[in-house]
C-alpha cells in the first residue's frame, strides 16, 4: 500500500521532468509554448494516451516528425528521407532512417533463429554463424554515417521538389553500429594470399551484393546486427547488416547473408550502374569511387522554414567525411564573403555526422547561410564551380538539381528573405 | 586441373610462408558448412564464369521467354515502358549499346547480364527462371544489342567470351584499386594524374 502510494506520487514529478526535457529539445520553435506550459499545460492532469507505452514508448503526439517518401523517384524503389531539419544532437532515430527499398515494397521478413552468414571462398576455413554464434564474438559500437551515393541529386531534374534540407539532404542518416568487425571473422575463416576482394550479399528477395577491396572491409567494416541500443530495424537490414563506414550506400549490404573472399571484383550490376560518367572522362566511367568526400549542410535555418523575427539564432548543422573525423567547419552568413569557425560538438567522431553550431544575430536583411567543412585529410568540402571542374561540366552549366552528377559533396546555401522566408537558393 | 591447383596453392603457401599462415581461429564459433550450402548460396557469377551452373539457351529462346516474363515491366522487345530499364537502344540493335544508360548498355561483362538476371528478375519472382531460361533471356538481350547472333548458343563456356562493347569503358580498365587508391580522383590536382589520364586505353 505504502509503495503503491509512492508510486503514484513519483510518477507526476517524472512525468513533469520529462515534459521538460522534451519542451528544451525542441528547441527554437515552441519556446513560446514553455512559456505558457510552464503555468497550465505541465500540470495537466489529463493522460497522454496516444503516445504512451508501458511497453515501447513513441514520440509524443505533438510531434510530426517523419520520414517523406521522395517523391520523383525510380518507380520500382521506395525511398524514404530522414528529416534532418527538426535534427537535434547526430543520432538518426531509427524509425527515421532513410531507406531505399526495392520492389516498392515492405522489408523482407526474416527470422533470425533461421538466418545464416556464410563466410567461405579464399579462406582455409570456411563458416557458417547463426545469430548467437555472431554475438558472442567480441563485439563494438560505433557511431556511423550512411549515405546513398544519389543524395544531394534529384533525379529526373525536378526542381520542385528540392525545397527542403529533408529534400536535398534526406538520404543520410547515422546510427549507433553494434557487431563485430568484418576483420574479426575474416580472421577465424584465415584469409588466403590471392583473397584480394570480398564479395557481401544480402538474403533479401534481389540479393543485393557488391564487391568490396578486402583492404576497405578488414579496416573498419563490421556486420551490424544492433542500431542505436536495439536489434537493427527490419527496413535496416534486420536481422544483421554491413556497415561500410564512410562508402557509398550500397556497401552497406542488408540481410548480410554471405561473404565470399575472392581475387577480383565480380563487376556486378551495382558495380557498373555506379560508376562515374564524368564528362570529362571522355565517354568512359570511374570505377571505386567509394568514401565521401567532406560535407556538411546548416539544418536550422534551412529550406522551408521561416525565422519569427530578428534577433538572436543558434545556426545549426551536420558535417560528415568518408575520409575521417571532421577537422573544422565554417560558416558564412553573407553568402560566401566572409566565413566563421563553427563550434563542434564533442567529442568527434570518425566517419560520423558531426553537430555544429555558430552564433548569429538576424538584422532582418536577406541573408545567405552556408557551411563548408575540412576533414582530418585536409580535403575541403567543394563549391559549386569546383564540383563542376571534377566533373568536367562547364562552369555555370552544371545543374545540380538534376541527374548530372553523383557523390555531390557542393556547398548548400539557404537564402533567408526579408520576411524571414528560408528557401534553396540553388532553386532561385 | 583447375581443382589441383587450388589444391597446389595453399600447401605451396604454408611451405612459404608459414608465419603469415600460423594464424589460427581464435574464438571457435560457428560451424563449417556444407558443399552443399555453398553451393546454393554461390551464386555470383565472376568474369571468368566459374560459377555458372550447367544449362544452355539461345536468343530465340529468350525471345519468347522474354515475352512472357519481362516484357510486362520492361517493354515489347526490351524497348522498355516507362516502368523499368529499356534494354534495347531505341536506334536499333548494334550502335548504341555503349552509352551512359543502365543495364546492359554499361556492362563489361555478359557474365554481369546473367548475374542480375538470375540474381533479381523477375521482379517479385526472383529465382523462378531456371539456368535455361536465364541463359536464354540472356542471349535474347545480347542479340538485340548486336553483341551474338540470333543461333548462338549461351553457356558456360561461351558467355564468358563474349567480348562486350563496353568493357573498355572504365577508368581504371583493369581493377587495381591500390593504384586507383593512389591519387584521390575527387581531388582537382589528381584529374590529370594517374588513373584520370585519358590517355589510358
Amino acid at each position: 500500500m505504502e509503495a503503491k502510494e509512492k508510486a503514484t506520487k513519483i510518477k507526476p514529478s517524472s512525468r513533469r521532468r520529462f515534459l521538460k526535457q522534451g519542451a528544451v529539445l525542441a528547441g527554437l520553435a515552441t519556446v513560446g509554448e514553455i512559456r505558457s506550459a510552464s503555468g497550465q499545460k505541465l500540470e495537466s492532469r489529463v493522460p497522454d494516451e496516444r503516445s504512451f507505452s508501458s511497453f515501447y514508448g513513441v514520440p509524443s503526439h505533438f510531434e510530426n516528425n517523419v520520414r517523406e517518401i521522395a517523391p520523383n523517384q525510380y518507380p520500382h524503389m521506395l525511398s524514404a528521407l530522414t528529416p534532418h531539419q527538426d535534427s537535434v544532437g547526430i543520432i538518426t532515430p531509427s524509425g527515421l532512417h532513410f531507406l531505399n527499398l526495392r520492389n516498392h515494397d515492405a522489408p523482407p521478413s526474416i527470422d533470425p533463429q533461421q538466418h545464416r552468414l556464410l563466410i567461405h571462398g579464399l579462406v582455409d576455413r570456411p563458416l557458417i554463424y547463426t545469430l548467437e554464434e555472431l554475438k558472442r564474438l567480441p563485439s563494438v559500437s560505433r557511431i556511423h554515417f550512411i549515405e546513398c551515393r544519389g543524395n544531394t541529386i534529384w533525379p529526373g531534374g525536378n526542381h520542385s521538389g528540392f525545397r527542403t534540407v529533408q529534400e536535398t539532404h534526406g538520404k543520410m542518416s547515422c546510427s549507433e553500429w553494434t557487431g563485430v568487425l568484418v576483420s574479426t571473422l575474416l580472421r577465424e575463416a584465415g584469409v588466403q594470399t590471392e583473397g584480394k576482394w570480398i564479395i557481401a550479399e544480402g538474403a533479401d528477395a534481389g540479393h543485393h551484393v557488391k564487391s568490396i577491396p578486402i583492404e576497405m572491409a578488414m579496416d573498419d567494416f563490421m556486420v551490424a546486427y544492433g542500431q542505436n541500443g536495439e536489434a537493427v530495424r527490419p527496413e535496416q537490414g534486420y536481422p544483421m547488416r554491413m556497415v561500410a563506414p564512410g562508402s557509398v550506400g550500397i556497401f552497406n549490404v542488408k540481410y548480410l547473408r554471405r561473404i565470399k573472399v575472392v581475387d577480383q571484383p565480380y563487376m556486378l550490376a551495382a558495380e557498373n550502374t555506379y560508376a562515374d560518367a564524368r564528362p570529362n572522362l571522355q565517354g568512359k566511367r570511374l570505377w571505386f569511387n567509394y568514401y565521401w568526400q567532406p560535407k556538411s549542410v546548416i539544418t536550422r535555418p534551412s529550406g522551408g522554414q521561416r525565422l519569427p523575427g530578428h534577433g538572436y539564432y543558434e545556426i545549426t548543422g551536420l558535417a560528415w567525411s568518408g575520409g575521417g573525423a571532421i577537422r573544422n567547419v565554417e560558416v558564412s552568413t553573407d553568402g560566401g564573403k566572409t566565413w566563421r569557425e563553427a563550434r563542434l560538438q564533442e567529442p568527434v567522431h570518425r566517419k560520423a555526422f558531426t553537430r555544429f553550431f555558430l552564433d548569429w544575430t538576424w538584422d532582418g536583411q536577406e541573408a545567405v547561410l552556408q557551411s563548408r567543412c575540412t576533414d582530418d585529410q585536409g580535403d575541403v568540402q567543394k563549391s559549386l564551380e569546383e564540383f563542376a571542374e571534377l566533373w568536367g561540366y562547364k562552369p555555370g552549366s552544371i545543374d545540380i538539381n538534376s541527374n548530372s552528377g553523383a557523390m555531390v559533396n557542393v556547398i548548400q546555401p539557404w537564402k533567408v528573405d526579408r520576411d524571414g522566408r528560408v528557401e534553396n537558393a540553388f532553386l532561385i | 586441373m583447375r581443382s589441383l591447383f587450388n589444391l597446389f596453392v595453399p600447401a605451396m603457401s604454408l611451405a612459404m610462408c608459414v608465419g603469415a599462415l600460423a594464424q589460427g581461429p581464435t574464438y571457435k564459433l560457428g560451424r563449417t558448412p556444407t558443399k552443399e550450402e555453398i553451393r546454393a548460396w554461390d551464386i555470383a557469377i565472376s568474369p571468368d564464369g566459374k560459377e555458372l551452373p550447367p544449362g544452355s539457351g539461345s536468343a530465340a529462346e529468350g525471345i519468347s521467354i522474354f515475352a512472357q516474363k519481362c516484357m510486362r515491366c520492361h517493354g515489347s522487345g526490351g524497348r522498355g515502358s516507362g516502368v523499368a530499364g529499356v534494354f534495347v537502344s531505341p536506334t536499333g540493335p548494334g550502335g548504341a549499346i555503349v552509352t551512359s544508360k543502365g543495364p546492359p548498355f554499361n556492362f563489361p561483362l555478359a557474365t554481369t547480364l546473367w548475374d542480375a538476371i538470375n540474381r533479381s528478375m523477375p521482379r517479385y519472382q526472383e529465382g523462378s527462371l531456371n539456368a535455361n531460361q536465364v541463359y536464354a533471356v540472356t542471349a535474347a538481350l545480347l542479340y538485340w544489342n548486336g553483341v551474338i547472333q540470333e543461333g548462338d548458343v549461351m553457356d558456360a563456356k561461351t558467355l564468358p567470351q563474349v567480348r562486350m562493347p563496353s568493357r573498355n569503358m572504365f577508368i581504371p580498365l583493369n581493377p587495381d584499386y591500390k593504384k586507383y587508391m593512389a591519387c584521390n580522383p575527387n581531388r582537382l590536382k589528381c584529374l590529370n594524374q594517374g588513373v584520370l589520364a585519358p590517355s589510358e586505353k
